[in-house]
C-alpha cells in the first residue's frame, strides 16, 4: 500500500513536473472524497420533512393549506413543479420563480400578512426558515426530473433578458458582477471550484444542485440564499427576498440549465 | 421615436399600431439594460456601508459589462478606457513604493472589507489568494487570476517594475481595460500603504512569493 | 421541542439496517458569537435504539459530533413490520422519542 502510494505520488509529480501542482490536486481530490462522504445521510431530509408538514398545514385567516398553491402545474401539483420554474402566471400576469410564487399564496390564498409570512426568509441557528423548508419540500419532487424552463410567454423571455444584463452587470467598490467568477471554466476561488454559468453543463450541474444543505452552516440553503450570499460578497447592497431582479436572474440561471437532470437538496461543504 | 418626425397624424398612428404590436418581440439592447438598472435599483437595500449608489456605473464598468452577444470591447474602446485610467493613476507622494512583505502577506490573505456585514472602521484586505498563487506555502489559492509565484525574482525590482506593480495594483484597468481584478487604490479599498506592502509582498527579494 | 428525527429501518439480508437524522444545535461550548461572548454548550449526549424492549445500540456522545448528525448502524434479531425506537438526551435534558416500523 504505501510503496504504491508513494509511486503514485512520484508519477504525479513528475507529470505535473512540481511537487507543488500535485500537492494542490491532491487537496483537490480530498475534497472530492469528503463530498461523497457526506452524500450518505444529507440532513436536508430534516427540512424537507418540516416541508412537507408546512405544505399541508391548515394556516391563516382563510384557514387553508398550500395544497390548493398552483405552482404552475395546477393546485396543489407539486411533482415535477420546480424544474419548470421560474414562469409566467396568469393569475398575476407576472413570472414568479418558487418563493416568490409561496409569498402569494400565502399572502392571498391563506391570507397571512405579509410582514409576517416574510419575517424570517433565511434560516439562523434554531430558527428556522419557512421558505427554506418548502423549498426542500418541493425541490425534492424534481429530483430526477430534465429541467425545462420556458421562454414562450413573452414575460418569460424579458425576464431572461434582464437576468442576462443583470449577470453581466459590473459595480460596486470591486467592480464584480455574477460573471466575475462564474463566466470561465475550470477556475476556482481558493480552493472552491467555480461553476462557468454561461456553460450548459456547468450550469446544468450548479443549478440542479440547489437548495443544498451547506454543512459549514448546519442549514439548507436555496437559490433564493444563494443569490443573496452572492451578491454580498459582490459587496453590492442587499438584494430583497423574492424580487424582481431576484426572479430575473433565477431565470436566466434556470433557463441555462435546461436539459439537466435536478437533483437536489444536495449536500456541500 | 421615428415616428415623431412624421408628419401625417394617421400614418403614426398606424405605425404606433404596428409598433407597438411588434414591440412585445423585439425590445433593443439598451432598453434591457436600462430596465435592468430600473429593477436593481427598487430590488436592492442600501445596509451598513453599501448604499445603492454602488449600483451605479463609471464608464469603465458600463463598458465592461458585457453579455457574449455583445462580443469583447473593440481596441479602440479598450484603449481609451486604459488611458483614462492610466491618467488618474496616483502615486505616492513621498516617492516610496517598497513597504513590508510580511504585511502584505496578512493583506493578501484577508477577505474582509467593503461587505455589507464588514465593519467599515476595521482595514480591508486584497483577497490576493482567492484569485492568485503567490507564496509556495499557501496551497489554498484560487486560478481566476495568472500565478505569482516567483513574480519579483523574474522581473526584478527596478524603479519601473515597481511603479508598474504599484500602478497595477492602484488601478489594473490602467493597463488592462475590463480586467476582472478590482482598482485597489482608485476605488479606496486600500490604503497607500497597504499597496506598498503588497509591493513589497510581490518583489522584495526576502518574500516569501520570491524564494 | 427539537425537531422529529428522520429514521429508515430496512432489511439486509437477515440483519436490519436503521439510518437515523437528527436535528440538533450540537454547540460545543468553544464557539463565541458576533459579540464575543461564549455559546453556551448544547449537544446531545446519550443515544439509545430499542427493539422490542431490547436496547440493541447506545451511545455517548460529545460535542465534537457534528450539527444535525447522522447516525447508522445494524443490527440482529429484527423482522419486516416491526418497530425501532430511538432515543436522545442532550446536557440541558432535552429528550426526544420517535420510532420507525422495519421495511423490507
Amino acid at each position: 500500500m504505501k510503496i504504491s502510494a508513494l509511486l503514485a505520488f512520484l508519477v504525479g509529480a513528475v507529470a505535473s513536473n512540481t511537487v507543488l501542482a500535485q500537492a494542490g490536486a491532491d487537496s483537490v481530490r480530498q475534497i472530492e472524497k469528503y463530498r461523497d462522504a457526506l452524500m450518505d445521510g444529507n440532513p436536508a431530509d430534516l427540512w424537507e420533512a418540516r416541508g412537507e408538514e408546512l405544505w399541508k398545514r391548515v394556516r391563516g385567516p382563510r384557514a387553508v393549506s398550500l395544497e390548493h398553491c398552483d405552482l404552475g402545474k395546477g393546485p396543489g401539483v407539486v411533482k415535477g413543479a420546480y424544474a419548470e420554474l421560474p414562469r409566467y402566471f396568469a393569475d398575476v400576469d407576472k413570472v414568479m420563480d418558487l418563493e416568490t410564487r409561496l409569498v402569494y399564496c400565502m399572502t392571498v390564498l391563506q391570507g397571512l400578512p405579509r410582514g409576517e409570512v416574510l419575517r424570517r426568509t433565511f434560516g439562523d441557528g434554531s430558527n428556522r426558515s419557512d421558505f427554506e423548508s418548502l423549498a426542500a419540500f418541493i425541490t425534492a419532487e424534481s429530483k430526477g426530473v430534465k429541467m425545462a424552463v420556458g421562454m414562450n410567454h413573452p414575460k418569460e423571455k424579458e425576464a431572461f433578458k434582464l437576468g442576462e444584463k443583470i449577470f453581466f452587470h459590473r459595480g460596486g467598490p470591486h467592480d464584480f458582477s455574477c460573471a466575475t467568477c462564474h463566466s470561465e471554466s475550470g477556475k476556482r476561488i481558493r480552493l472552491q471550484d467555480l461553476p462557468n454559468l454561461t456553460d450548459e453543463k456547468d450550469a446544468q450541474r450548479a443549478y440542479t444542485t440547489w437548495p443544498a444543505y451547506r454543512v459549514s452552516q448546519g442549514e439548507l440553503r436555496s437559490m433564493q440564499w444563494r443569490l443573496y450570499d452572492c451578491f454580498r460578497q459582490q459587496r453590492f447592497p442587499e438584494l430583497t427576498f423574492a424580487s424582481d431582479t431576484s426572479v430575473a436572474l433565477t431565470m436566466f440561471l434556470a433557463r441555462n440549465a435546461n436539459g439537466g437532470v435536478f437533483n437536489a437538496p444536495a449536500i456541500k461543504r | 421615436m421615428k415616428i415623431m418626425s412624421i408628419s401625417n397624424k394617421s400614418l403614426d398612428v398606424l405605425l404606433a399600431v404596428g409598433l407597438l404590436t411588434s414591440c412585445v418581440a423585439f425590445v433593443s439592447d439598451s432598453e434591457y439594460r436600462a430596465q435592468a438598472m430600473k429593477l436593481m435599483g427598487a430590488d436592492f437595500k442600501a445596509r451598513g456601508q453599501a448604499g445603492l449608489d454602488r449600483l451605479n456605473q463609471d464608464e469603465a464598468n458600463a463598458a465592461c459589462s458585457r453579455t457574449p452577444a455583445d462580443g469583447p470591447l473593440s481596441k479602440s474602446a479598450s484603449a481609451a478606457i486604459e488611458k483614462a485610467n492610466f491618467a488618474r493613476l496616483k502615486y505616492p507622494a513621498d516617492g516610496k513604493l517598497l513597504g513590508d512583505w510580511r504585511e502584505g502577506e496578512r493583506i493578501a490573505q484577508s477577505g474582509v472589507g467593503k461587505q455589507f456585514n464588514d465593519d467599515p472602521s476595521r482595514p480591508a484586505g486584497a483577497n490576493c489568494y482567492a484569485c492568485h498563487q503567490l507564496a509556495p506555502k499557501e496551497l489554498s489559492f484560487g486560478t481566476i487570476g495568472p500565478s505569482l509565484l516567483g513574480f519579483g525574482k523574474l522581473r526584478g525590482t527596478s524603479r519601473a517594475i515597481q511603479e508598474y506593480t504599484f500602478g497595477k495594483l492602484y488601478n489594473p484597468q490602467a493597463y488592462t481595460a475590463c480586467s476582472n481584478m478590482p482598482r485597489f487604490g482608485h476605488n479606496g479599498i486600500l490604503t497607500e500603504a497597504q499597496i506598498k506592502d503588497l509591493v513589497a509582498l510581490l518583489l522584495d527579494p526576502e518574500s516569501p512569493v520570491n524564494k | 421541542m427539537a425537531d422529529p428525527m428522520r429514521i429508515r429501518a430496512t432489511m439486509q439480508g437477515d440483519k436490519v439496517l436503521v439510518r437515523v437524522l437528527m436535528s440538533h444545535e450540537m454547540e460545543t461550548g468553544q464557539r463565541k458569537d458576533s459579540a464575543g461572548n461564549i455559546v453556551p454548550a448544547h449537544f446531545i449526549q446519550s443515544v439509545t435504539a430499542v427493539h422490542s424492549g431490547k436496547t440493541v445500540l447506545t451511545a455517548e456522545w460529545g460535542p465534537a459530533v457534528s450539527k444535525n448528525p447522522f447516525l447508522q448502524f445494524q443490527f440482529a434479531g429484527g423482522k419486516s413490520g416491526e418497530t425501532v425506537q430511538i432515543i436522545w438526551t442532550d446536557n440541558k435534558g432535552d429528550k426526544r422519542t420517535d420510532e420507525a416500523k422495519i421495511s423490507s
